[in-house]
């Protein structure tokens, strides 16, 4: 190696010094610490216990381990899929020549940068079973409305609705892909005689589904690790009757109210793995339906 | 032909300038950033240094706390009173070093403080709950104060046993009960003399309280002519499409603390030494049917759309202060929320009802207490001791206790302190502690697991009262048992490695 080459090496680690330290620091250490963790028993306040598999076998057992999966698989199953029809939706709505589109548009995304905790502030006032905005509406046109938190049928798919103020971040994403699909490829289906769905179905969607699929991964990942709504609108207990126990919602309680730090890593563990074997199964799939432009 | 030669030549130059440049702003940066952080701490590097060096120099502990408000500026005046003294002793002895206690106020501090332990930075002493000793005290948090305390004079025959008892686990102390609480039935007189002008005394058995319950309990009713009216009762043969629950004379549910405790005001218990965990006792069972039996005449849905309109708790808009709720389970500070918020209203405070067949019950009550304890690791512990000393002498207490309007955990009070009490109803709180049907949270490491499995099977029996309440509550033992189980291994694992 010359000298210049060995300055510009020295000089290339010198900035990635930074990053390579917060991401040791940040990232590697506790990704490994956390391994090592869920295999021991460990409180926190003081030294871990190596105990081996013991806390993946207790997952085993444990069946407040099942109602918060299965908790956080309802949600993730319905939030994706009503966050992406949505989301879509406005985006094709969004994509039109019109005066004053770009204040529609900044509208829309508008709620998307409300913090998470002031909006669970503001759905828990408006999902109030007693004077909340949503039943006050659904007063007017003749309909009981539920008690949308205090009602165990309906809690989870309270959270579900909440959705639809966070599809900003797709509906831009979208509104790019959308805005890539060539033009000639419109005009020429509108000259064989397609109608506007034919055209989504055979032109548009197609087109778009690398967006698709991105937007499905991003979603299924942030939709199973659901916690900050679930936390501040049941105050960490997954009330009513555990209806929304999330998954990292348990996992939380394991870790700072129960002290079983170990167990909570064996959690995360397992979260990480579902995540991974899903995101897999999906980017398999996704040959068949995702078409890339060459 | 291009004209190569100054742009290029010149750029080239420029180049490792730039570089340069770039590397000595960077460079820059983060010098700027070091000395920063070096400034920040030289503060406390140079007033632990001068502390150190200078023999006059306060010896300062932190003490963490939870309250705010008045409870709050309470504990203030007793830190206030102690550093006060510390400087008079620093006076009248040459060479003695004050201690100054510095007190911050925390939120969430159960969570904070295992973390400071865990991290190797706690204060030096910090107001908890009576509930967090059993599992701080099991996983090594707190320092075990039993051969401590009666150095510093602190013995168990100065306070009310029961309080002393929240202290202990596995035979040790971990801490010092401060601000005391006991609970009774308090009751919003204007609703009871709106039935019966002539009123005076609470209900003092269950069956009592539950025909006045019935009779304090108002519906706004949408009648089949469609007029609006207000009706009493529980009004069964209405349905709940044209009636709204406007006011109810007793709601299990609000404030809803203590979803575990109402088998022990009927004689339960919920953890035996001996048998383990005794959620599905037959007391709890017959406690829990009386629960799902106000669910059931009140209807589960009518109980969750009114409870969803009530307000905060410190608020005008709590549900007793503003007259949703009739009577009501609260405890000892319940007189400080009723002056500050609703100063014009007048209540009633008597000890809970209890099943008229189980006179023996008479006077149960739940006890529960603020602890001051010191963590593993304190930086100053015979500091942080000295001012466990004056907290739990006669006047530190008494300052304490006032300010908060409690009663004072120490079995004897001055006479001062009662005659200048401003609770109305002080005596029949503290009688209630010295009484025998007092209970407290059984002292075992997973409670915390333990409350939220029975607020679940709470929530379950109200919201289907016609559910078997000793299946719901069976599940319970069965789970927490295991729970159980499950920290007693761990228990003996670590002793077993500490071995």
């Amino acid at each position: 190696m010359t000298r210049l080459e060995r300055r510009h090496l020295r000089n290339g680690l010198l900035f990635c010094l930074p990053w390579l330290i917060g991401f040791s620091v940040f990232l590697l250490y506790p990704l490994v610490a956390s391994a090592y963790y869920s295999m021991c028993d460990y409180s926190v306040l003081l030294d871990p216990v190596f105990v081996g598999l013991d806390n993946y076998r207790q997952m085993l057992s444990d069946p407040l381990f099942g109602k918060s999966l299965w908790n956080t698989a309802y949600y993730a199953m319905f939030s994706v899929g009503l966050g992406l029809v949505i989301s879509l939706s406005l985006a094709m709505l969004l994509n039109v020549r019109l005066r004053g589109i770009a204040w529609y548009r900044t509208a829309l995304y508008l709620p998307t940068l409300m913090p998470v905790v002031a909006a669970s502030v503001l759905w828990a006032w408006m999902y109030n079973g007693e004077s909340g905005i949503l039943n006050s509406l659904l007063a007017k046109v003749g309909i009981e409305g539920p008690n949308w938190l205090a009602d165990p049928s309906w809690a989870k798919f309270a959270m579900v609705l909440m959705t639809v103020w966070g599809v900003g971040n797709a509906m831009v994403i979208y509104l790019a892909g959308l805005q890539d699909v060539p033009v000639q490829l419109q005009e020429a289906a509108v000259i064989d005689g397609a109608n506007w769905l034919q055209r989504l179905r055979h032109v548009t969607i197609p087109m778009i589904s690398p967006v698709i699929y991105f937007n499905l991964i991003m979603g299924i990942i942030g939709s199973l690790q659901v916690f900050t709504r679930a936390y501040i609108m049941t105050g960490a207990t997954g009330e009513p009757e555990r209806s929304t126990l999330f998954y990292v919602l348990r996992l939380h309680n394991v870790a700072f109210q129960d002290l079983r730090m170990g167990y909570a890593c064996a959690m995360a563990w397992v979260l990480f793995l579902i995540i991974l074997a899903l995101t897999l199964v999906l980017t398999r799939v996704s040959r068949k339906w995702v078409h890339y432009e060459r | 032909m291009t004209e190569r030669g100054s742009s290029d030549v010149g750029s080239a130059r420029t180049l490792p300038a730039v570089r340069r440049l770039v590397l000595i702003a960077a460079a820059a940066g983060v010098a700027v950033l070091l000395a920063w952080s070096l400034v920040a701490e030289s503060g406390h590097w140079f007033g632990a240094l001068a502390e150190g060096h200078n023999p006059n120099a306060p010896r300062r502990i932190i003490y963490w706390e939870k309250w705010t408000g008045f409870e709050g500026e309470a504990m203030q005046r007793v830190v206030d009173e102690f550093n006060r003294r510390q400087r008079l002793r620093a006076q009248r002895q040459s060479g003695y070093r004050p201690i100054e206690v510095e007190k911050v106020i925390v939120s969430e501090i159960g969570r904070k403080f295992m973390v400071a332990v865990a991290g190797g930075d706690p204060p030096d002493l910090a107001g908890l709950w009576s509930n967090n000793v059993a599992s701080y005290a099991e996983k090594g948090a707190m320092m075990d104060l039993t051969e401590t305390l009666p150095k510093l004079g602190i013995t168990r025959e100065q306070f009310i046993p029961v309080y002393w008892g929240l202290c202990e686990h596995r035979g040790r102390v971990w801490a010092v009960p401060t601000a005391p609480a006991t609970t009774a039935l308090h009751c919003n007189t204007r609703l009871f003399r709106e039935v019966d002008p002539n009123w005076q005394d609470p209900p003092r058995t269950i069956e009592e309280m539950d025909r006045w319950a019935e009779r304090l309990t108002k519906w706004r009713v949408t009648t089949t002519e469609g007029t609006t009216e207000i009706r009493r009762g529980y009004c069964p043969n209405v349905p709940d499409d044209r009636k709204r629950l406007i006011q109810v004379g007793f709601l299990p549910s609000e404030p809803g603390w203590w979803r575990w405790q109402w088998g022990c005001q009927f004689g339960g218990t919920l953890h035996d030494p001996n048998r383990g965990i005794t959620a599905d006792d037959p007391a709890n069972v017959r406690a829990y049917e009386w629960i799902a039996s106000h669910a059931r005449k009140l209807g589960p849905k009518n109980i969750q759309r009114f409870q969803s309109g009530f307000g905060n708790f410190s608020s005008p808009q709590n549900a007793f202060l503003c007259g949703k709720v009739a009577m009501e389970l609260q405890g000892v500070w319940m007189a400080n929320f009723i002056s500050k918020y609703a100063p014009g209203m007048r209540w009633k405070a008597a000890p809970f009802p209890y099943p008229a067949d189980r006179p023996d019950l008479k006077d149960t009550t739940y006890c529960d207490s603020d602890v001051l304890a010191i963590p593993r690791g304190c930086p100053h512990p015979r500091e942080a001791q000295e001012f466990l000393r004056f907290v739990c002498s006669q006047e530190g207490m008494e300052i304490l206790c006032l300010g908060q309007r409690k009663f004072s955990p120490l079995a004897v009070e001055s006479e001062r302190f009662r005659r200048e009490h401003p609770h109305p109803y002080i005596g029949l709180f503290r009688s209630l502690a010295m009484g025998p049907n007092v209970y407290a949270p059984p002292r075992i490491s997973v409670w915390e697991e333990y409350t939220r499995e029975m607020a679940n099977a709470y929530n379950t029996i109200q919201n289907h009262p016609e559910r078997s309440v000793r299946e719901i509550l069976g599940g319970v033992r069965v789970t927490m048992q295991r729970a159980l189980e499950r920290e007693n291994r761990r228990y003996d694992r670590r002793i077993a490695a500490a071995e």
